[in-house]
C-alpha cells in the first residue's frame, strides 16, 4: 500500500475543495439581485395563513425569476419568522433595513403584526405593501403605505354592508340582530361595523357580547344568544373560535334567517373539512372564490401551482383565502419596480399612488389612506354542503358570490340551519 | 327568575361540568407533577397538545377511536415523562437549582413542543372527530353533546383508576410519600429519584389521554396548549395542589362558574370570574379545597 505524505495529503485537500465549490460557483446567482425582506408568522397562533403567505410569494419568485427577474434582475427573498409575536417585528425589520439592506420590505401577515413595523418602516421612508392589515394607516397616515386587502378605508360603513345588502332581500324582512365577536381588533372592528350598518336599518340589537380568545366552551354563549330568537346573527371570530362556535351552534340547533357575517375560519380548507354540513347556508365575509365571476387572469394558474405543494408544504391545501392575494402583493412591487427602474421608495410609492396594478386578484388602485380605492368585500354562502370532501371548493358552487353585484353568482338560501 | 333563566341556568351548569371533565383531564396530571412532586411544569399544556397530534395520526393510522389512540400512546408518554424528568433532575433537581432554572428549562421544553409540532405537523388545525361527535342528546330541556360527554367521562375513568392507583398501591403511596419527605422514603430505603421518575412518567402519560380527550372536544394546533396554561394552574391550586378529587371538584367549579357567568353576564367575564373565585378560595383556604396546610 503507499503511503501519502503530508504535502500530496494538502494537495489532494486542496483539489477536493475546488472541485466541491465548482457546482456552486456555475450556479450561483447572477448578482444584484432585488432583494424583498420581510418578517413572517411561521410559528405560532399567525403561521397557517403565514406559511401559505410565504409559499404564494416563492411561487410568485420563481415566476418572476423564470421570465428573467426585474429589469434584468433575479428577487430574492429575506425573511425571517416573527412566531406571530408583535415584539419580535420592530427588531426583525431593523435587521432587515441596517444589517442585511434588502431593497424593498413588505409585511407579516394581519394587523397586529404590520402595526408593530411601520415605525421603524417610516423612520427609513420605505414603501410598504402590506397583507391583510385593516385599518392600521389610519393612526400613522403614512403617505408610503399600501394595503393588500380588500376592507378599504372606512372599515365601519363598508364592511358589513354586504350582509345588510342581501339580508334586505329576504322574503320576511329582518327586525332583530344578535352580534357576537372575538375580543381582538379585526373582529371588534367588523362586529362595530354590523352594530353601525344594523342600527343605521332600523334594526333591535338584542344580543350584543364579545368573548376572550381563550374560550374553550361556547355552549352558554350561544345558549343565550339562541334566547334572544334574533332574525339575524353576525359572528366575529377567528379560526381558533370560529370552529368550536359553529360546532356549538349545530349541536345547539341555533337557527336564524342569516348567520354569519364576519367569521375568520370557515374560509379556511381545514375547517371547511372538519365542520362539512355544518357550514351549510352560512353566509359570510369572504376575499374570493371559485366562482365565475372571480376567474381574473392568472389566478387559476396560481391556484394550480399552490395546491400543487401544498400538502408537502403542510399548508391550507386550496388556496382560496389570502393566498392570491399575497402573490398579488408581490405583483404590485413588481409592476412598480417595473416601472421605476430601480428601489428609489418615494419613487415607487408615487407610481403605486398612480396606477391601476393588474394583478392575480383582479386590477386594483389604491386611495390616498393606502388602502384600496374600491373596497370589494365579499359576502358568500356555502351551499349544497353535505361533508367535508375538499375537492368542490375547487369548482364554482360551492361558495356562491352573494355581494358584491359585480361578482355575484348565486342566490341567497335561508335560513341557517337547513339541511343542504 | 323565569322558567327560561331556570333551563338557561340549568343548562349552564350541565354545560360547565362537561368542561369541567376536560379541565380535570388536562389539571389531573399537572396534580402529580406540580402539586406531588414540587415540580413546576409550565410545559405540560403543550404536552397535552403534542399528544391530541400523535392521537390524530394514530387514530387515523389505525383507524380507531382517539380515546383508544390516546390510551396507547400514554405508554410512551410515560417513557417520554420518565426521560423528561431524568434531564431535569440531573442538571437542575440533584443540584438545588430546581426553581427558576428548572422553570426555564420547563418554558424551554414548550417552546420546543410547539415548534416541533409546527415542523413535523405544520401549523393547520388537526382533528379527528367520532361519529358520535356529532350526537347531542336532549334531556327534556337540557342538552348533552357526546364530543363532551363521552372525553370527559374518559378523562374521569382514568383519574378515578389512577386514584386507585396511588391509594392502593406501595408505589403510589410512596409518590404520596416522596411529596411529604423525601428523606423519609430514602430511610426506608426507596429511592425517592426513582419514584419522582415514575410520578412525573404517570403526569405525562395523563398528558396523552388529556389530549385524546381534547382532539375530540375541539381541533387542536400547535399554540392551543396557551389557552390551557391559566386554567390547569389555577384548577390545580383551587383544588389543594396534590389532591386528585379537589383537582376533579376544582375543575367542576371553574367550568361551572365560567359557564354560567357566560350565559348570564357575557363570556367576556367568565375568566374575570373564574380566576376570582379562585382567590375567593385561596382567601378562606390557602391550602385549596382539599389540601392540608404544612
Amino acid at each position: 500500500m503507499t503511503r501519502m505524505t503530508r504535502r500530496e495529503l494538502g494537495r489532494l485537500a486542496a483539489g477536493a475543495t475546488v472541485i466541491a465549490a465548482a457546482p456552486g460557483l456555475a450556479f450561483a446567482q447572477p448578482a444584484n439581485p432585488i432583494r424583498i425582506g420581510y418578517s413572517m408568522s411561521l410559528s405560532g397562533g399567525l403561521a397557517p395563513n403565514g406559511r401559505s403567505s410565504l409559499l404564494a410569494h416563492k411561487i410568485w419568485q420563481e415566476d418572476v425569476n423564470a421570465r428573467g427577474g426585474i429589469n434584468g434582475r433575479p428577487v430574492e427573498l429575506v425573511y425571517y419568522d416573527d412566531q406571530s409575536a408583535p415584539a419580535n417585528v420592530p427588531g426583525l425589520y431593523t435587521k432587515l433595513l441596517d444589517v442585511d439592506r434588502v431593497d424593498i420590505v413588505t409585511s407579516s401577515y394581519a394587523t397586529v403584526m404590520i402595526a408593530p413595523s411601520m415605525p421603524v418602516v417610516m423612520q427609513r421612508g420605505m414603501a410598504y405593501v402590506s397583507l391583510f392589515g385593516a385599518g392600521v394607516n389610519e393612526a400613522f397616515k403614512y403617505d408610503r403605505y399600501f394595503s393588500m386587502n380588500v376592507t378599504g378605508d372606512d372599515i365601519r360603513s363598508t364592511y358589513a354592508r354586504g350582509f345588510f345588502e342581501v339580508a334586505a332581500k329576504l322574503p320576511t324582512p329582518p327586525r332583530t340582530l344578535a352580534i357576537l365577536a372575538v375580543d381582538n381588533e379585526f373582529a371588534q372592528k367588523a362586529a362595530d361595523s354590523a352594530r353601525f350598518l344594523g342600527r343605521q336599518r332600523g334594526l333591535r340589537i338584542v344580543y350584543d357580547r364579545s368573548y376572550p380568545p381563550t374560550t374553550v366552551d361556547f355552549a352558554p354563549t350561544v345558549r343565550a344568544l339562541a334566547a334572544t330568537r334574533p332574525d339575524l346573527v353576525f359572528l366575529g371570530s377567528y379560526p381558533p373560535d370560529s370552529n368550536g362556535l359553529l360546532r356549538a351552534i349545530s349541536e345547539l340547533r341555533l337557527s336564524a334567517q342569516m348567520l354569519g357575517g364576519g367569521m375568520v375560519g370557515p374560509q379556511i380548507a381545514a375547517v371547511q373539512a372538519q365542520l362539512g354540513p355544518i357550514l351549510n347556508n352560512l353566509v359570510n365575509w369572504d376575499v374570493y372564490s371559485n366562482e365565475p365571476t372571480m376567474d381574473f387572469p392568472g389566478v387559476r394558474a396560481f391556484q394550480e401551482k399552490y395546491r400543487a405543494r401544498a400538502a408537502a408544504e403542510q399548508v391550507d391545501v386550496l388556496g382560496n383565502y389570502l393566498q392570491p392575494y399575497a402573490y398579488a402583493q408581490m405583483q404590485v412591487i413588481e409592476q412598480a419596480l417595473a416601472r421605476v427602474g430601480k428601489p428609489d421608495q418615494a419613487a415607487l410609492a408615487a407610481d403605486m399612488h398612480a396606477n391601476v396594478f393588474k394583478t392575480v386578484v383582479g386590477d386594483l388602485k389604491f386611495g390616498a389612506s393606502g388602502e384600496w380605492a374600491e373596497p370589494r368585500n365579499l359576502l358568500v354562502q356555502f351551499q349544497g354542503i353535505t361533508d367535508g370532501d375538499l375537492e368542490k371548493y375547487k369548482r364554482p358552487g360551492a361558495k356562491v358570490i352573494l355581494y358584491p353585484e359585480s361578482l355575484k353568482s348565486g342566490e341567497l338560501r335561508a335560513p341557517y340551519g337547513a339541511p343542504a | 327568575m323565569d322558567g327560561g333563566d331556570l333551563i338557561l341556568l340549568l343548562n349552564g351548569v350541565v354545560s360547565g361540568l362537561l368542561i369541567g371533565g376536560i379541565y380535570a383531564a388536562a389539571a389531573a396530571g399537572l396534580a402529580i407533577s406540580f402539586g406531588m412532586l414540587d415540580i413546576v411544569n409550565i410545559a405540560h399544556p403543550a404536552l397535552m397538545v403534542a399528544g391530541g397530534f400523535l392521537t390524530v395520526l394514530l387514530g387515523t393510522a389505525l383507524g380507531i377511536d382517539p380515546l383508544l389512540a390516546a390510551l396507547l400512546l400514554a405508554v410512551p408518554f410515560y417513557l417520554l415523562g420518565t426521560a423528561i424528568y431524568a434531564m431535569y433532575h440531573h442538571f437542575f433537581e440533584r443540584r438545588g437549582d430546581e426553581a427558576l432554572q428548572g422553570l426555564a428549562f420547563f418554558f424551554g421544553v414548550m417552546f420546543i413542543i410547539e415548534v416541533g409540532l409546527v415542523m413535523a405537523f405544520g401549523p393547520e388545525q388537526r382533528f379527528l372527530d367520532p361519529a358520535y361527535a356529532y350526537v347531542t342528546l336532549r334531556l327534556g330541556e337540557v342538552d348533552v353533546p357526546l364530543r363532551m360527554l363521552v372525553p370527559g367521562l374518559f378523562a374521569m375513568a382514568a383519574i378515578g383508576a389512577l386514584w386507585l392507583f396511588l391509594r392502593r398501591s406501595f408505589t403510589g403511596l410512596a409518590i404520596a410519600a416522596v411529596a411529604q419527605d423525601a428523606e423519609a422514603l430514602r430511610l426506608m430505603a426507596v429511592n425517592p429519584v426513582r419514584i419522582k421518575r415514575f410520578a412525573f412518567g404517570l403526569s405525562i402519560a395523563l398528558a396523552a389521554i388529556a389530549g385524546g380527550a381534547l382532539v375530540v372536544v375541539q381541533p387542536v394546533e400547535p399554540s392551543s396548549g396557551q389557552v390551557f396554561i391559566g386554567r390547569v394552574f389555577a384548577v390545580c391550586i383551587m383544588g389543594g395542589m396534590g389532591s386528585l378529587p379537589g383537582c376533579i371538584l376544582a375543575a367542576f367549579l371553574f367550568g361551572v362558574v365560567e359557564n354560567v357567568t357566560a350565559t348570564f353576564y357575557g363570556p367576556s367575564w367568565s375568566p374575570a370570574v373564574a380566576f376570582g373565585w379562585l382567590l375567593l378560595v385561596l382567601a378562606f383556604r390557602p391550602q385549596g379545597l382539599f389540601g392540608k396546610l404544612a
